[in-house]
């Protein structure tokens, strides 16, 4: 009776509760089983080649582009285009240096070589990235908080940054002039210049920042600082226009500076100044300048400045020549697919065949777009690049 | 001892449970719940979460993503269905909790000390009396607090609880509900958070780099305190609520590339939120009638100094904002199957800031909603009709987005087609809109006064199985299924202007999203051992559609995985408690461009907690032991945002 009772029990209590617990399981595991998958340790992100055509450059054998990335994204990136194949290679660094913690970090701002490195500004990384221009391997870096540009000179490079040194009152804080013995990667001296210094040039053995103030709205920074690098002491302050940003040196001993003015009432335009007298010799005001690249004579311009007042972006373009400082051209593209760009956002002009490069970084937050015009403006090829493509570097060594 | 159900779906009251403070309480005077369907979590089930904020506990509902950065102080907001955060209406005690200036409610900063359910509506509530507001977003969370109940001819509960564990938290409470005559009671909360926020966290790829640091700047202090009179009268009731809230946070910021140990990230924000707030129902025979008022006032300073941290510049910005709110509701039973609601709001908002060139703008809301229902056995219908008018002032001329009145429809159908009255099909439509925030149209150098309203659209079928059994192991099966179709138009996106530092707001966005929503639970009884298990799925299919040219053209819109879902299981015997939950986040993006650098890995997390009933004569010790994230995953939700591994928390509550 007993065992029957607990046969009875198991008939009609476990066994369809065991069926039914199981039928459970499957009704429960059933969307766990439809998951696409489970975690792996993450793998490098591997580098993207696109054939986009090749070409004779000459002893350029390509170049070097940096994505900045946008701001807490740690995406910046590095990409390489190779003449002698034609390959575009996008984001080549997290491969080569899988043990660099982080990757290139947060938001590229400059990229130059010098000598046989590869030098990066990440701004917001707070450091200067140091590469083999060969292998676009990691060599070392250079803490400089809130770094923005880089220029070089013999044994140094000069380094601009927001970072200067607080006062009494934090609103009034001036950048500097971070001086780097590329040797030994150190901080060997610093000159503090105006508010929020961006881009420098160096002549004869003066250094030149253009000072913007674009933290202290409305009011702008418009000087640019002079520093003597023998004492690497600012030496003077050249009073030009508000919002400062890009500067080039002509063969003649001008540099360009732009304004990027203040968004509501006062214009964008370019101002010359001549590094024998230290003086504003000229103002373009018609010419506005969101970025610009000089080869030979030919100061390449493009402009896409946000209007506060129109809601609008105005983009244009233009080459000036800088020894009669005439506009040449206000079309360098001819055929009509600078439609297409949705944000230019860098400019650069290979110095032996005299194509154009202009990046476009869309919507910013997915990746942007590199177009490779002929010199006569017809477009030769685009491709796909990180996300927002600035500076380019070219480079005589190929990438190994 | 009978559990109340774990994390049960679309079911009123819960049974009483062993802790008559903690009993979930239902309000005598809840309305019936009409048509729309609803997820909610309430009393022991919340508790047996593992929940520290409210943000914790939504991670249960299916069609929910929570975006979190991390850590205890880290933002936590809420996307029901991939709309947006601000699609979603955040109601504390009935009435919506505001952010005039960006519409985001930090769902972290609600502690679930003190709540009695958190509910989850697609569409909208609807009761049988409701504010004009309650139509007024595409879904909307409802955060119910704990109302007094004094059981036999006791006339005051105290409770006190001290938690505390990982990350140096230390989190005291203290509960005092008294009795002041018949009708009124009396019920003050007050409960202080501490934690340095610190944990460690791993990043590491294959084959490369495998680096370990401590989470800093994360730590937290916050005092709330709510002191709330509760009343009853004749055929209706009233209700009184002060609430203070002050805390100060670190930013833990982005987890990037930088010299380690270099620079210590010291921003920090302060705030302080104020709001009063009360309601009154009345029934007369078949009118009823509700009118509730808000005042708030909310305090931000946030706070970023180059003297602490060299890398950064200087930052020092105090938000203000205001808000008075002004409701009346009232319903008519024309027969006892058709009813007619006519609702009212008015909502005014004021945001004040100290930032260069800003406009100082206000806000004047006014919104109708006309609704009827009408109920059949078999089938029961709702439409309703929301009108809101949006006037904007600013200090200076001109500066003011034009005014807007737009009216929308919402239609709602459920259908019981066969005998078995537990099985029910239901679908919706609603059309609704978000305004431009404040920031959207104003903040300095960003907002564009130009911007219209963002429109959604949704469609939404389902169906509800509830099957009951009082013999044998299965004691309730519920099976609840979604399908929707939602379109986001006219959506507002950050653009950039010209360079990082500047971005700007437009009306671009064209996200369709396509998705299921299913949840499925069970309740066993197997001799003195009860068990609750309950599983949710959620698939979306968010595409963006924006721009026709973007080689991203159709891309899945960034954070939204593929498939999500949960799981937790609670078992009980003799006064034990054992609770497992488990949260699956599947593979994602970061961007709309789904390439393998944007690529987000799937996370899961585990989390255990046990806990047990000490009766202390007529007092009673309650302790909880938790330990989350138990297989120590590294995993971010937020892309350079780590989330915490392996934490514990140890609660102790004593009832007087």
């Amino acid at each position: 009776m007993l065992s029957d009772a607990r046969n009875e029990f198991s008939i009609n209590f476990v066994f369809p509760f065991v069926t039914k617990m199981k039928r459970l399981c499957l009704l429960l595991l059933l969307p766990v089983l439809l998951f696409s998958g489970c975690r792996t340790i993450e793998p490098v992100t591997p580098s993207e080649k696109t054939d986009v055509g090749g070409g004779d450059a000459g002893d350029i054998a390509g170049f070097y582009l940096l994505n900045e990335g946008n701001m807490g994204s740690n995406k910046c990136t590095l990409d390489y285009y190779d003449y002698a194949s034609g390959i575009y290679r996008k984001n080549i660094y997290a491969e080569r240096n899988p043990g660099v913690v982080q990757e290139l970090g947060d938001v590229g701002n400059d990229l130059q070589i010098y000598g046989k490195r590869l030098y990066a500004v990440v701004n917001c990384s707070n450091l200067v990235e140091v590469m083999d221009a060969t292998t676009a391997r990691h060599i070392g870096q250079v803490s400089v908080p809130n770094c923005r540009y880089i220029v070089f000179k013999d044994q140094y490079a000069y380094v601009s940054s927001y970072a200067g040194p607080v006062e009494v009152d934090p609103n009034y804080r001036l950048g500097y002039v971070a001086k780097i013995d590329t040797a030994s990667l150190r901080v060997v001296d610093t000159c503090v210049v105006g508010y929020q210094p961006e881009e420098m040039v160096i002549k004869g053995n003066k250094l030149y920042v253009a000072n913007s103030g674009g933290y202290r709205v409305p009011d702008y920074d418009n000087t640019v600082s002079v520093i003597d690098l023998s004492s690497f002491k600012e030496t003077k302050k050249i009073e030009v226009a508000p919002n400062l940003h890009r500067m080039e040196l002509d063969a003649y001993g001008k540099i360009w500076v732009s304004s990027r003015g203040d968004y509501y009432d006062i214009e964008p335009m370019t101002y010359i100044i001549d590094t024998q007298t230290d003086q504003v010799i000229e103002c373009m005001e018609l010419l506005a300048c969101s970025d610009m690249t000089l080869c030979g004579d030919s100061l390449y311009v493009y402009n896409n400045a946000w209007s506060y007042v129109t809601q609008t972006s105005d983009v244009n373009y233009a080459i000036v020549n800088v020894k009669t400082h005439q506009v040449v051209t206000r079309r360098f593209i001819t055929d009509g697919t600078e439609a297409q760009f949705q944000n230019p956002y860098g400019i650069a002009v290979n110095p032996n065949t005299r194509e154009i490069f202009v990046t476009d970084a869309r919507d910013y937050i997915t990746p942007g777009k590199i177009y490779c015009y002929t010199p006569e403006g017809r477009l030769k090829w685009s491709t796909n690049t990180g996300d927002i493509p600035s500076r380019i570097a070219f480079t005589h060594q190929r990438l190994q | 001892m009978i559990l109340t159900l774990l994390l049960m779906l679309m079911l009123p009251a819960s049974p009483p449970d062993t802790l008559a403070l903690d009993a979930s309480v239902v309000s005598a005077f809840r309305q019936p719940e009409k048509i729309i369907p609803a997820q909610t979590l309430q009393g022991e089930q919340l508790e047996k979460l593992n929940a520290l904020s409210v943000a914790d506990a939504i991670r249960y509902f299916s069609g929910v993503q929570i975006k979190d950065y991390g850590g205890i102080g880290g933002l936590k907001t809420i996307n029901v269905r991939s709309m947006g955060t601000q699609h979603v209406g955040v109601f504390y005690d009935g009435i919506q909790l505001g952010n005039a200036q960006n519409g985001q409610i930090d769902l972290g900063k609600y502690s679930l000390e003190n709540m009695e359910s958190v509910t989850l509506y697609n569409g909208q509530k609807s009761t049988a009396v409701q504010s004009a507001k309650d139509y007024a977003s595409a879904s909307a969370v409802y955060l119910q607090t704990r109302m007094p109940v004094f059981s036999g001819k006791r006339r005051t509960n105290l409770k006190a609880t001290l938690a505390g564990g990982s990350f140096s938290t230390i989190n005291p409470s203290v509960l005092w509900e008294q009795k002041l005559g018949n009708s009124v009671s009396n019920s003050f909360n007050a409960e202080f958070l501490t934690t340095s926020g610190k944990y460690k966290f791993t990043y590491r790829k294959k084959d490369g780099y495998d680096t370990t640091a401590v989470r800093q700047n994360g730590d937290v202090r916050a005092l709330r305190i709510e002191e709330g009179l509760f009343g009853r009268i004749p055929e209706g009731q009233w209700r009184l609520k002060f609430y203070f809230y002050d805390s100060e946070r670190g930013y833990p910021g982005a987890f990037v590339r930088e010299e380690p140990g270099k620079f210590r990230h010291e921003d920090r924000q302060w705030d302080t939120d104020f709001f009063t707030q009360g309601s009154f129902f009345k029934k007369w025979g078949d009118y009823r009638l509700n009118a509730s008022f808000k005042y708030a006032y909310d305090y931000l300073h946030y706070l970023s100094d180059p003297r602490l941290d060299v890398s950064t510049m200087y930052v020092d910005n105090h938000y203000r904002q205001q808000e008075a709110y002004l409701s009346v509701a009232q319903s008519y039973d024309i027969f006892k199957w058709w009813d007619v609601d006519l609702a009212a709001d008015w909502q005014f908002n004021t945001l004040d800031a100290d930032l260069v060139n800003f406009v100082y703008p206000s806000r004047n809301t006014l919104l109708a909603a006309l609704s009827t229902s009408l109920r059949w056995p078999k089938l029961k219908l709702q439409g309703s009709v929301l009108y809101t008018f949006v006037d904007d002032q600013a200090r200076e001329a001109g500066a003011a987005a034009e005014s807007r009145s737009v009216w929308t429809p919402t239609a709602v159908l459920q259908f019981i087609p066969f005998r078995d009255k537990n099985f029910s099909i239901r679908a919706f439509y609603k059309r609704i809109f978000r305004m431009p925030t404040l920031n959207d149209l104003y903040y300095t150098f960003i907002g564009n006064k130009y911007l219209k309203p963002e429109f959604s659209t949704q469609y939404d079928v389902g169906l509800t199985w509830d099957k009951y059994w009082t013999r044998g192991i299965f004691k309730k099966l519920n099976l609840t299924v979604d399908g929707y179709y939602n379109v986001v138009e006219n959506k507002i996106i950050a653009t950039p202007a010209s360079n990082q530092f500047q971005w700007t707001m437009v009306n671009l966005g064209l996200v369709k999203i396509r998705g299921i929503d299913a949840a499925v639970g069970t309740a066993l009884a197997l001799g003195p051992v009860t068990a609750d298990l309950r599983a949710t799925y959620t698939y979306q299919k968010a595409q963006d559609f924006t721009d026709p040219t973007s080689p991203w053209y159709g891309g899945q819109i960034p954070y939204i995985p593929w498939h999500s879902g949960s799981f937790t299981a609670a078992f009980s015997y003799a006064g034990w408690n054992l609770n497992y939950s488990f949260i699956y986040t599947g593979e994602r993006y970061e961007s709309v461009a789904n390439i393998p650098e944007n690529h987000a890995q799937p996370w899961y997390t585990s989390d255990l907690s046990l806990s047990h009933n000490f009766p202390l004569g007529k007092h009673a010790l309650c302790g909880t032991l938790e330990v989350n994230n138990i297989f120590n995953q590294q995993y971010e939700v937020v892309q350079c945002y780590p989330m915490p591994g392996t934490n514990f928390r140890l609660i102790l509550s004593f009832l007087l």
